[in-house]
């Protein structure tokens, strides 16, 4: 607004301080559990301001290990996460990418039918297909390793659908000026086509790197070796403590812990993304 | 440079046939524009020279080499596009040198064509920008460079000069004429814009309707122009079509009960015809009135500085006419004016088919 009218200003700016406040009191909660110790945490009502056992509790998390996963520290779940949120975010841009590269640029039998049946695949949640997929990835022996935790999350309708979309906004001319310049099909997607989609790349990696990051139920399913386990189904594994009470101050500072990347993503790649989701000059 | 023969070219879209049968011979060093209305299939004439369309039926030979099935990348043609197709991740230098570095150029060869491409063109100062940081005039020049230093036998134009401003166009226009000059290569332009086509062309090829109404050269084609569409399409302000008989003699033409004009001798064979007469604004002037004088209603009239054009009607006649007069700075609504013009003038066409006769 350019006129200045303070109690206007006092209004939205009281507004704007609850919002931020009913979204961070949970992240603060679990900053303040991750604080204290095991037994404090026990104690009712719950604390509301920081504690001094952070660093103490951030090793014990992190390099030892908690509760019912007690074998595997935090450090290593945080390591497989980051690999399976990788290896999915990365496999589905290079799949998307070239199956939507072949479905734009190239005249094939068929082709519409392929789209089609790509584009029918959104309407599935992989919930739907669990079962046949975990019998596939066991038959193929998977289990327990990488491949199995992210081949199957791999295929993207949607990301294939997006890059369609994208590469349909980029002017005829430039595959017309490459070919005339001498440039070959693979030639033209490495040189032309992957630059000028760079934006929408980023910002595609940043929301499947999430995806890929919160993972539960599939991992769950196809990991039984504690060495594969990753964070978030890690999380879940450490409240189901049989006799004990859950160690409440290390779940939250595990859950502390497996925020980090996907924020340290984002943060990073903040500008790319906005470009990548409002840029439409090509 | 190249001699570029095009021999029967049509070209269908399923059933529907857009080209039908283009003839045309480019020599050497020529500089040839397709000009035609929007639509009428001058682009993809051009396009289908390049190779980015197929050729339906006939063939294009460049150097006598038949070019039909070749990709664009080997027919040895370049081709400046109407919105530049640069590739906007590139800076100006490696726009230029893409072409080149796929044909495996040295690195140096690469540099010394580019620097002198841009020297050529005054991009020396501009070689490490993006095309987006340039205006307008500065993106076409590269777009010519990235042409030129190829060094092909044939360069291709599709309406290079339509996204720029007026003046810029004109001064554009320029310098691709002295371009043409310098390097001499084979060009084909295509544009709808005949003042373009006319300054520009060594020879014009009208294509209206996917046919090819007449090839020749500027000056042929406005003095003795085949067809009333070809007549129509060049010269500003566009020629005036008046309806005729020609009197047994084929001396005169009546225009109407009270109007009567003479005739070139030439057009004898044609007595007592039903005739289009074709008459240039620019070719009538003022007279005393007469016999065979045209009495012109003034409807109104634009200044244009030099000259003023000047819209009325003949008797018995609602179409407006156009003429173009030096010197006449103030005239009112409904004076009529005697206008004449000389007989080698005026044009005659068949109506029924539009062809000259």
């Amino acid at each position: 607004m350019i006129e200045n009218r303070p109690l206007a200003t006092w209004f939205s700016h009281a507004i704007l301080i609850l919002g931020v406040a009913v979204v961070a009191f949970p992240i603060w909660i679990t900053f303040v559990g991750a604080s204290h110790d095991a037994i404090r945490m026990t104690q009712v009502p719950l604390p509301l301001l920081p504690g001094d056992q952070f660093f103490i509790n951030l090793k014990a998390a992190f390099v030892d290990g908690v509760g019912n996963a007690k074998e595997q520290s935090v450090g290593i779940m945080m390591f497989n996460s980051l690999i399976m949120a990788m290896m999915i975010a990365v496999g589905k841009i290079i799949i998307s990418l070239l199956s939507a590269f072949a479905i734009v640029y190239f005249r094939f039998p068929l082709r519409m039918v392929f789209f089609w049946m790509i584009f029918v695949t959104l309407m599935l949640p992989v919930e739907v297909r669990i079962l046949p997929t975990f019998e596939v990835v066991a038959n193929l022996g998977m289990l327990n390793n990488y491949w199995g935790l992210t081949v199957p999350l791999i295929a993207s309708a949607t990301a294939t659908f997006m890059f369609r979309q994208v590469f349909l906004t980029v002017p005829d001319e430039l595959l017309e000026a490459a070919r005339i310049d001498g440039a070959g099909p693979m030639r033209f997607f490495k040189d032309i086509l992957l630059p000028v989609s760079r934006t929408n790349i980023a910002a595609l990696f940043v929301i499947l790197f999430i995806y890929g990051w919160n993972q539960y139920l599939w991992p769950l399913l196809i990991t039984t070796d504690k060495s594969m386990y990753t964070i978030v189904m890690g999380i879940k594994q450490m409240l189901e403590a049989a006799e004990e009470a859950p160690e409440w101050h290390l779940i939250m500072m595990t859950t502390l812990l497996a925020m980090i990347p996907p924020v340290l993503v984002v943060i990073g790649m903040q500008k790319l993304f906005i470009k990548g989701l409002t840029e439409t000059e090509k | 440079m190249a001699r570029v023969l095009i021999e029967n070219i049509t070209k269908s879209y399923g059933e529907t046939e857009v080209l039908h049968g283009i003839n045309t011979d480019i020599q050497e060093g020529e500089f040839i524009v397709i000009v035609g209305p929007s639509g009428c299939g001058k682009s993809t004439l051009l396009r289908m020279i390049a190779g980015l369309e197929e050729i339906s039926s006939g063939t294009i030979s460049i150097d006598d080499r038949v070019v039909n099935n070749l990709e664009p990348k080997d027919r040895d043609i370049a081709m400046v596009f109407q919105n530049y197709a640069l590739y906007p991740h590139m800076t100006v230098f490696k726009n230029m040198a893409y072409g080149l570095q796929l044909r495996k150029f040295s690195r140096k060869d690469i540099k010394k064509r580019v620097d002198q491409a841009a020297k050529l063109l005054q991009l020396e100062e501009l070689l490490d920008r993006k095309p987006r940081q340039l205006s307008g005039g500065q993106r076409q020049r590269v777009a010519m460079g990235r042409c030129i230093v190829r060094e092909p036998k044939v360069f291709l134009f599709d309406e290079p000069l339509s996204n720029l401003d007026a003046k810029l166009r004109v001064q554009m226009r320029l310098e691709l004429r002295k371009l043409h000059r310098r390097l001499k290569v084979t060009s084909i332009y295509v544009t709808h814009d005949q003042v373009e086509a006319m300054t520009l062309g060594d020879r014009l090829v009208v294509i209206n309707a996917g046919y090819a109404e007449q090839i020749g050269t500027p000056l042929d084609l406005y003095e003795k122009p085949a067809t009333l569409f070809v007549a129509g399409f060049l010269g500003s302000p566009a020629m005036n079509f008046i309806k005729a008989q020609i009197s047994a003699d084929g001396k005169q033409a009546r225009l109407s009960d009270s109007v009567q004009i003479p005739l070139h001798t030439g057009s004898a064979d044609c007595g007592g015809k039903e005739v289009t007469l074709g008459i240039r604004p620019e070719h009538f002037s003022l007279t005393e009135q007469g016999h065979s004088t045209l009495p012109l209603t003034v409807d109104h009239a634009e200044f244009h500085g030099a000259d003023t054009i000047i819209y009325g009607r003949l008797p018995g006649n609602d179409e407006l006419l156009t003429a173009r007069l030096p010197h006449i700075h103030h005239i009112s609504q409904d004076k009529v004016l005697h206008l004449t013009a000389a007989p080698e003038h005026i044009h005659l066409f068949d109506p029924a088919s539009g062809k000259r006769i």
